[in-house]
């Protein structure tokens, strides 16, 4: 009883008027704004931004090629011929870097969507017929969370030579486990919902609710997971590259330019500094986003 | 109760080993490019012989019996690129070296992990808190291989206190170790802070205070048995990322281990050595994770899963 006469005071007291955290807004706009209010996850979410902005208008600004080679010039020091010096074989360091970080963002992209892709698909046909299928299922996950990816993939890679189609695939496959059992736990809760109820009533067939009911609203969540499943994916294509077993020469990756600056460190430590910096803050502004994002989409989950 | 719980993931574990072996082997067989066609070319007599010792000219399934078999016997088979040398051999050689790396950096993330952890925690929003749980950010977000080259380049080539890799004296111990070990000492400190400041809320934490016993006692002796149990549900994931870390860790800093052996073999495309390799790594794998889940059930009188 007492919480009726609450409302009705709210809703008195407080008249039209409401801009910021009540009914008009809508969750996308709330979000928008709190995420605005959280200066890490802004300045992430901007720097990323950018990065992909530079990534994509590379081909135009970058001062060489990505393998012009100059061996006069190897391991020469940051200059304003070379911004961040020159490599072994005196190719441009700031060059492959830019060419460098088109690789691993689309590495990062490209497979989170992949594992967007499968596991939002798992995740959906498994809550929503439920029963002895999204028990086998899910039982298939929890095996598969067993199993030691990294070591899979570098399998693949070894068997299947080094295809950076493949590695896009096999790094989108070992990131979906954990965003099947999210929208899974999000398809169940929403099925019974009254609007699928309605749905049916109209003769929508399963597929229909699936697609355009069920999934558009898991949406919140996923897309915070995803944002937490680029920097992996980034990371464990660096991981690859650093031993050998990515992206190969003369192409390079985040990943096979800081292990060439191990190689050099002792004469020419910039050209590990370099690349080190940069996946470490764009690791850092994903990471931060990432939070912000489900900070911001989930207020009753912010603190840990 | 708990006995059941474990012998219900044994047997999950079972099957997958199963497929985990089939898969493993039949990759070897249908991999694009037989084990010696890289080399120059064979003459047909001597590629004949080649197959017969290493039973490849035997029908499909009797080499997948043979190899169940030899599994059975711990027999990994012979290295295809090392002459004379068995995926057994390189193992004993290099799996100590791995171990003691590996059992060296679990120790500096519990010991550093759980000493700043439990500081934060006693003192939070002080100091104590701010600048562990300040550097445990650097610990999560910076992958090994960017914190191993720093650590080499700043305290090995500029200072010039620690050797810059090998694996043949206790200094050669330490930075290796450091590196492999400081993302989990991160984690670890985050978990043994969040573990311990839920725990001291609790009603048994205020008995403990009520009978007089010291803030420290009441810690060590009834906070942290409960207020740890989310490091030791940590331990496995921390344990199967240790082993993965050390692949990096042990190319950044030259170390014989089984880490730099498998990457060498999957990189010449050995592939015996590289399924042995991957096979003892998904045992050990499996293995910890197993561990950690009976040292979970003895932790918490509650847990008694069902």
């Amino acid at each position: 009883m007492s919480s009726e006469v609450m409302t009705i005071n709210t809703t008195t007291i407080a008249p039209p008027i409401q801009e910021d955290d009540s009914a008009g807004v809508s969750l996308w706009k709330d979000a928008y704004h709190r995420l605005l209010k959280n200066k890490l996850a802004t300045f992430g979410g901007l720097f990323i931004l950018f990065e992909v902005f530079i990534c994509i208008i590379t081909p135009w600004i970058a001062p060489y090629g990505f393998d012009t080679q100059n061996l006069e010039l190897t391991l020469a020091k940051p200059s304003a011929a070379h911004w961040l010096g020159t490599d072994t074989l005196g190719r441009d360091l700031f060059t492959r870097l830019l060419y460098g970080g088109r690789i691993s963002m689309m590495v990062g992209f490209l497979a989170s969507m992949v594992s967007v892709i499968v596991g939002v698909v798992y995740g959906a046909i498994s809550g929503f017929i439920g029963g002895k299928l999204d028990n086998f299922m899910m039982r298939v996950v929890d095996v598969l969370f067993a199993l030691p990816f990294v070591f899979l993939v570098i399998i693949l890679m070894v068997f299947f030579g080094r295809n950076i189609f493949l590695l896009f695939v096999a790094l989108g496959f070992t990131q979906w486990l954990t965003m099947a059992r999210i929208v899974r736990g999000q398809v169940i809760s929403l099925k019974e919902k009254e609007f699928v109820e309605a749905a049916r009533s109209l003769g929508i067939s399963n597929w229909g609710i699936i697609y355009r009911h069920l999934i558009p609203n898991t949406l919140g969540p996923v897309i915070v997971y995803l944002t937490l499943t680029v920097p992996s994916v980034i990371l464990d294509e660096a991981f690859l590259s650093f031993l050998g077993l990515g992206v190969q020469a003369p192409m390079a990756s985040w990943g096979t330019l800081i292990s060439n600056g191990v190689e050099v460190m002792e004469i020419a430590p910039w050209a590990l500094l370099f690349p080190a910096i940069t996946l470490s803050v764009t690791l850092f502004s994903l990471n931060f986003l990432g939070d912000g994002l489900r900070d911001a989409l989930d207020p009753k989950g912010a603190k840990d | 109760m708990g006995l059941r719980y474990l012998l219900g993931r044994l047997a999950v574990m079972i099957p997958v080993f199963i497929v985990v072996v089939t898969v493993v082997f039949f990759m070897i067989r249908f991999a694009p490019g037989g084990p010696f066609d890289s080399e120059k070319q064979v003459p047909p007599d001597i590629l004949k012989n080649l197959n017969a010792k290493y039973h490849l000219d035997e029908p499909l399934v009797q080499q997948y019996l043979r190899y169940w078999g030899d599994l059975s016997r711990f027999d990994l088979g012979p290295s295809f690129k090392y002459a004379n040398r068995t995926v057994n051999e390189i193992i004993a050689e290099s799996l100590p070296v791995s171990a003691e790396l590996g059992l060296i950096s679990l120790v500096w993330a519990l010991l550093i992990g759980v000493t700043a952890g439990g500081l934060a925690a006693l003192k939070p929003n002080s100091m104590f808190d701010y600048i562990p749980m300040s550097f445990s950010i650097l610990g999560i977000c910076l992958p090994t291989f960017v914190i191993g080259p720093l650590f080499v380049l700043v305290f090995a080539v500029w200072a010039g206190w620690l050797p810059v890799g090998g694996w043949n004296t206790w200094q050669d111990r330490i930075l290796p170790s450091l590196t492999l070990g400081f993302a989990y000492a991160a984690y670890i400190s985050r978990l043994t802070r969040g573990g311990l400041m839920e725990i001291r809320s609790q009603d048994f934490i205020r008995t403990a205070r009520a009978k007089g016993l010291s803030e420290g006692r009441v810690i060590v002796k009834h906070a942290l048995r409960g207020g740890l149990l989310p490091v030791v549900s940590y331990l496995g994931p921390a344990m199967a990322g240790i082993i993965s870390g050390a692949l990096v860790t042990e190319q950044i800093f030259n170390i014989p281990g089984l880490g730099r052996f498998f990457i060498q073999s999957a990189v010449n495309r050995d592939y015996t050595v590289v399924m042995g390799t991957s096979l003892l790594y998904f045992s050990l794998i499996f293995v910890a994770n197993f561990l950690v889940d009976i040292v979970y059930v003895f932790l918490d009188p509650r847990v008694r899963y069902e």
